[in-house]
């Protein structure tokens, strides 16, 4: 900082006029293979990143962030899960020790010592040694969490079937469709298939009609025969009904398209 | 020319000083994966903001179609999802970013442990960081519930209660959460987007600003 007598100015502000040397330091001095960060080590640091936005894209690419059915708080049979950075402190909470009489132990006093703990680290562990065999009470203590972390993190996972989960709760195509109740498929469908897919297709008990892709004929097959978990005879009248119901459920997917 | 330019503006603002602070400073040894492959370890903070600055620009992405309203929030979310011309990606990115910044922020706080680089000078530098790990559990928890799908909300609701049962200010705590005592509803999904986009975000670039002004005033700690 230039100071006392002789000052420049820029105008009447209090920016120096005398111009200073826009050159890097130079760093040949410094102990070790010290190097400048402007530009040779950002140029290295900008190929790391760009291998890892490459990697990146590719985990998005092939695999689509996941989205489920639209909430629905009147769903009771759903069981709730945290997104996975979160499962060890749900899991905690089916200890006995962390749950119901004990919840605050759950809640508040374990993850309370274990973030305060790591928050206050440095104060905790205060010798002047670095090295970890130095400090061998905070090493066994973080090897601890972490392990009890990642122990928790596990349970909690791999009672999880995820694919069938995703599966269960796929998104609804928003479409609103136009159920065409003077079809005269459509009143066959009130009587075989409405109790378990709904008034206007969208499932309850059974899947939602919507957006399946199955011709008149397998339709009218799976409605005799039953598929999966459907019992089969849910159909009960005459062919020529049986072509009505198929064709009535065929118009109503084409229409959604 | 660009001479020229760099000059007039050096004039008016005398932006040398602060050009050569941001960007002039030494890369020692022993954090050169150059010199040493192993010092690859001390990418992991600058992946984390790098990863931090994909959220921050595909979260403004995501902000152009999201509508945050029970009615239009998952519609919006699919219509973005299935119709809007590499929404995808940028949701994609915006998701798998949330998880990926968790580890990356994890490998950090281990390297920062381990080496015992909290140690004195940088004590406080090690707070600001394991607060700003909690500001990202919050933007990660508060992220979860805006497409209001089922795991979205039923985690959320999940989450309010265990916020519930805090002795003397559950009931306040969840209040504020969720804008009301008992229902998870429409106020509960404008104050998380609010609380995602507005009061974590400015908690995340205050702290950072501190993380970074520390580090450059201290230095990277030594070798062990």
């Amino acid at each position: 900082m230039h100071k006392g007598k002789g000052m420049k100015f820029v105008g009447d502000s209090r920016i120096s006029a005398e111009r200073k040397p826009n050159a890097s330091k130079d760093y040949s001095e410094y102990p070790g293979r010290t190097e400048a960060f402007w530009p040779n080590f950002l140029l290295k640091e900008w190929l790391a990143g760009s291998v890892f936005l490459v990697g990146f894209l590719c985990l998005t690419l092939a695999h689509p962030s996941p989205l489920e059915g639209v909430a629905d708080p009147t769903d009771s049979a759903y069981i709730p899960l945290p997104d996975w950075y979160f499962l060890f402190l749900y899991e905690l909470l089916k200890y006995e020790f962390a749950a119901g009489p004990y919840i605050i132990m759950g809640i508040l006093v374990l993850p309370g010592i274990a973030f305060g703990a790591l928050l206050l680290a440095p104060f905790l562990d205060n010798g002047p040694g670095r090295r970890p065999h130095q400090r061998p009470i905070a090493v066994t203590m973080m090897l601890l969490g972490l392990a009890s972390v990642i122990w928790l993190t596990y349970t909690s996972a791999e009672n999880v079937n995820w694919e069938e989960r995703a599966e269960a709760n796929k998104p609804i195509p928003p479409t609103e469709v136009e159920i065409d109740t003077e079809h005269p498929g459509y009143a066959i469908y009130e009587n075989s298939c409405m109790s378990c897919h709904g008034g206007s297709l969208e499932g309850t008990a059974g899947p939602t009609l919507v957006g399946i892709d199955y011709t008149a004929e397998e339709i009218a097959q799976i409605a005799v025969d039953g598929i999966g978990t459907m019992p089969a005879d849910q159909f009960t009248g005459t062919d020529e009904e049986l072509e009505q119901l198929a064709e009535f459920i065929v118009t109503v997917n084409e229409e959604a398209k | 020319m660009l001479q020229k330019i760099y000059d007039w503006i050096d004039d008016r603002v005398d932006i040398t000083p602060i050009w050569r602070d941001i960007a002039d400073h030494e890369v020692p040894e022993h954090v050169n994966p150059a010199h040493h492959f192993s010092a690859f370890v001390y990418c992991f903070g600058g992946l984390t903001f790098f990863v931090v600055v994909i959220q921050i620009l595909s979260g403004m992405f995501l902000t152009m179609y999201y509508v945050p309203d029970i009615e239009n929030a998952w519609r919006s979310v699919y219509y973005l999802q299935t119709e809007v011309a590499h929404g995808q990606i940028v949701r994609g990115m915006h998701h798998w970013g949330a998880s990926v910044v968790i580890v990356m922020l994890l490998l950090h706080t281990l390297r920062v442990f381990f080496q015992g680089a909290y140690k004195k000078p940088r004590e406080l530098n090690w707070m600001v960081g394991v607060l700003l790990f909690f500001v990202m559990l919050g933007l990660g928890f508060t992220g979860y519930l805006l497409p209001w799908d089922n795991k979205a909300y039923f985690a959320t609701q999940v989450g309010l209660e265990i916020a519930e049962q805090v002795p003397f200010i559950g009931v306040q705590l969840k209040t504020l959460l969720a804008g009301d005592a008992s229902i998870v509803g429409a106020q509960t999904l404008t104050r998380f987007f609010a609380i995602h986009v507005f009061f974590l975000p400015a908690a995340l670039f205050g702290l950072l600003a501190a993380h970074f002004i520390l580090i450059r005033r201290q230095g990277i700690s030594g070798p062990l």
